[in-house]
């Protein structure tokens, strides 16, 4: 097939030519790889936010794929202008049975918020989910447990919003509702409950680490650290605030350093964010070296443990089995995922409070 | 008797236009085959004590010498290998029990299991078994099994007549070692400062030690520590790199080429002298590595032992001491760009 002066000319002049053609090829290959990247683009690109002084690398970064993704929740939110009431109105208190919170509405306000409540968390189920099959007249029995919990979950949705403004609205305003955790769910996404001990045979520090659950973010770090700090109001503490102390009995060891590690993962996965978005990792206690996003997140922690030690935990007597924890029947609780769900702000900072001004407070509505 | 086992490729030299390049090889390419090579006998009567029929294999021929055996085991080596596998075996059993004595769930979790030492309400006092009592006990075994097996380096060179800078090497090894689970967690007062025995965990505990005590890289017998260990790797690359590149000139046979310098040596010292000036001799590059290597762990345990003890913040004694400078510049991503900009929807 090849003329002969060519394979003769091959056989006197016998050369290895893998050596070479490996070489090439490893030299092209890579060369043409990064024209690629060059003039087409980085496939996987990113995007960063920085942080901090420069020189600190403090940056978020972010695939700009996932940025150009809004989240898609923010569809499920609706529009939806109050009526404004000219004071002449009949209120919900006096027109309907048994009306404990939300009674100084107006009906057509009232029946609007309820209708929401129903998109918000039981679309599938309706009015029937907290109010049962029965006709309208029987909508005041407080029969199902449902309707106890929703009453206690709009006075904690009307508390976060006045009272914890500091941390909800600390960017621009943009409030709560009961949509911000369940998105159309009659139990929210990312609620928790205690796991501990996680490990058999064991006893002390030993039983609550080492195991790969959610709740350590599937780490080995410790599964109790939500337990610890936004229930139990244990100090978060790691550091000691001088160079040389004495140690006294009582200060943070290896072991809560681990803890708050753990608690901090959570934070972190929570946002969908990484360490430097409040701190400076090269001094993490350092609060001259921290973003205003350190003292919201700090804002935050208090409000956690305030919703699960006021409203969630309460309710352990409400709930039917079913809804209770696996190992130790605990009321099912909250932390910053259950809002957040991985977004710096919950649905991407969209203004949820705008048409509900009678979540916005526990006073009585202000309509603009 | 003596036979060479050589890739046949290489032997294929009849072609003269093909030059196989002999000394370009991942693994070594020459193996020695004969009477299995029993070494010398001495005063000591080592051979006595020798255990086990020397076999061959091509495969740890590539990585070295291809003859397996006799081994010395010794008094040293039976009390090391029996007090390690008792180390290794509480340290499974452990993780088997906290799985409840599942296999699938122990191989699923294994990354993540620990035997953990005590918590720090027990001090220095024996916990009970399910709360460190086994960490204490397996801790014991393995300073024993650690303990003979260094005694066995130190007594076999003694034998051998040799130096004993093998023994003392893996002393500095050990010093860490102590440090880390003896000296340290004693000054402190509490077992609790040890380390976990598992392969996540103890990672976990790095980190918490360094964050707990304000970040260890401003601690200056860290850096050291950094310093030769990085150290040590250099010079493993210029040392290895040099000797293999010589070997085609018989670089690699070490000991001729200390009492009758040969070329290779010499090509050697040229290229590193004519390189930067200096030229290690053969006898002071493995100087340069033995101290590299052996202070690499010897500065620091000295860092480990001073924190929590000496000092317990070392980013702010950083401070004191004038090495960690603070940035100009604002925090919050306010300063430089919006949240909206960056999520796509800024007006």
């Amino acid at each position: 097939m090849l003329p002969k002066w060519f394979n003769l000319w091959n056989r006197e002049n016998p050369t290895n030519v893998f050596g070479p053609a490996i070489l090439v090829g490893v030299l092209g290959g890579a060369v043409s790889l990064a024209i690629l990247i060059v003039v087409l683009g980085q496939p996987y690109a990113t995007d960063s936010l920085q942080t901090g002084p420069r020189g600190t690398g403090m940056s978020v970064t972010e695939f700009e794929s996932d940025l150009n993704t809004p989240d898609p929740d923010i569809a499920l939110l609706m529009e939806d202008e109050p009526y404004k009431p000219d004071g002449s109105e009949d209120l919900a208190k006096d027109i309907y049975k048994n009306v404990q919170v939300l009674g100084n509405l107006t009906e057509d306000n009232f029946n609007r918020l309820m209708a929401a409540m129903t998109n918000w968390v039981s679309p599938e189920q309706g009015c029937a989910y907290c109010h049962g099959e029965g006709d309208l007249e029987t909508y005041g029995e407080d029969n199902l447990y449902t309707k106890v919990v929703a009453r206690k979950m709009i006075q904690m949705t009307q508390n976060i919003n006045e009272n914890w403004d500091g941390h909800v609205n600390a960017n621009k305003q943009v409030g709560v509702t009961c949509m911000t955790c369940h998105r159309g769910q009659n139990v929210p996404s990312e609620i928790w409950f205690d796991i501990t001990p996680v490990n058999e045979a064991t006893a002390g520090w030993s039983a609550i680490q080492n195991r790969v659950t959610p709740l350590s973010q599937y780490t080995s770090l410790p599964s109790d650290a939500l337990q610890a700090y936004l229930v139990d109001y244990e100090t978060i503490g790691v550091h000691d605030l001088e160079s040389r102390v004495a140690n006294e009995p009582g200060d943070p060891l290896i072991q809560q350093a681990e803890r708050t590690y753990s608690l901090m993962n959570y934070f972190s996965n929570s946002l969908g964010k990484n360490c430097v978005l409040c701190h400076n990792s090269r001094a993490f206690y350092d609060t001259e070296q921290v973003t205003p996003q350190w003292g919201t997140a700090s804002l935050g922690i208090g409000m956690v443990q305030e919703m699960n030690n006021d409203y969630l935990i309460p309710l352990g007597d409400v709930y039917p089995e079913s809804r209770l924890g696996p190992k130790h029947g605990d009321a099912p609780k909250a932390a910053c995922k259950t809002c957040h769900k991985g977004y710096q702000q919950p649905l991407q900072g969209a203004n949820v409070i705008q048409y509900w001004p009678e979540l916005a407070t526990t006073g009585d509505p202000v309509y603009e | 008797m003596v036979e060479l086992v050589v890739r046949t490729s290489n032997l294929a030299k009849s072609n003269r236009y093909v030059i196989m390049i002999e000394y370009q090889n991942i693994f070594t390419q020459v193996q020695v085959r004969g009477p299995a090579e029993m070494g010398m006998d001495n005063e000591n009567n080592m051979s006595s004590e020798r255990a086990g029929n020397p076999r061959f294999s091509n495969l740890i021929g590539w990585l070295g010498n291809a003859q397996l055996g006799p081994v010395y085991l010794g008094w040293t080596g039976v009390i090391s290998l029996a007090t390690g596998l008792l180390w290794f075996n509480i340290v499974g059993l452990n993780m088997l029990a906290q799985v409840g004595w599942s296999i699938p769930e122990f191989i699923r979790q294994f990354f993540w299991l620990a035997l953990e030492p005590p918590g720090p309400e027990w001090g220095l006092r024996m916990p009970p078994l399910n709360d460190g009592g086994w960490y204490i006990i397996a801790s014991f075994f393995l300073l024993v099994s650690v303990s003979t097996w260094w005694l066995r380096t130190y007594l076999l060179a003694q034998q051998h007549k040799m130096g004993k800078h093998v023994a003392w090497a893996f002393a500095a090894a050990i010093w860490l070692f102590l440090v880390l689970g003896l000296f340290r967690p004693f000054l402190m007062g509490s077992w609790s400062e040890a380390v976990p025995y598992g392969i996540f965990p103890h990672l976990d505990w790095t980190t918490a030690y360094s964050i707990r005590y304000g970040n260890l890289y401003y601690n200056p017998f860290h850096a050291l520590s950094i310093v030769f260990l990085y150290g040590s790797v250099l010079l493993f690359a210029m040392h290895g790199g040099t000797i293999l590149a010589t070997t085609r000139f018989g670089g690699d046979r070490e000991l001729e080429q200390i009492y009758d310098r040969g070329t290779a040596s010499e090509r050697a010292a040229l290229f590193w002298r004519w390189t930067m000036g200096f030229n290690a001799t053969m006898e002071g590059i493995h100087r340069w590595a033995w101290w590299f290597a052996v202070l690499c762990p010897i500065t620091g345990g000295i860092g480990i032992l001073l924190t929590g003890t000496v000092v317990d913040n070392w980013f702010i004694w950083a401070q004191e001491h004038h090495f960690a400078p603070m940035y100009d510049g604002s925090y919050g991503y306010e300063n430089f760009g919006s949240y909206e900009a960056f999520i796509g929807k800024e007006d």
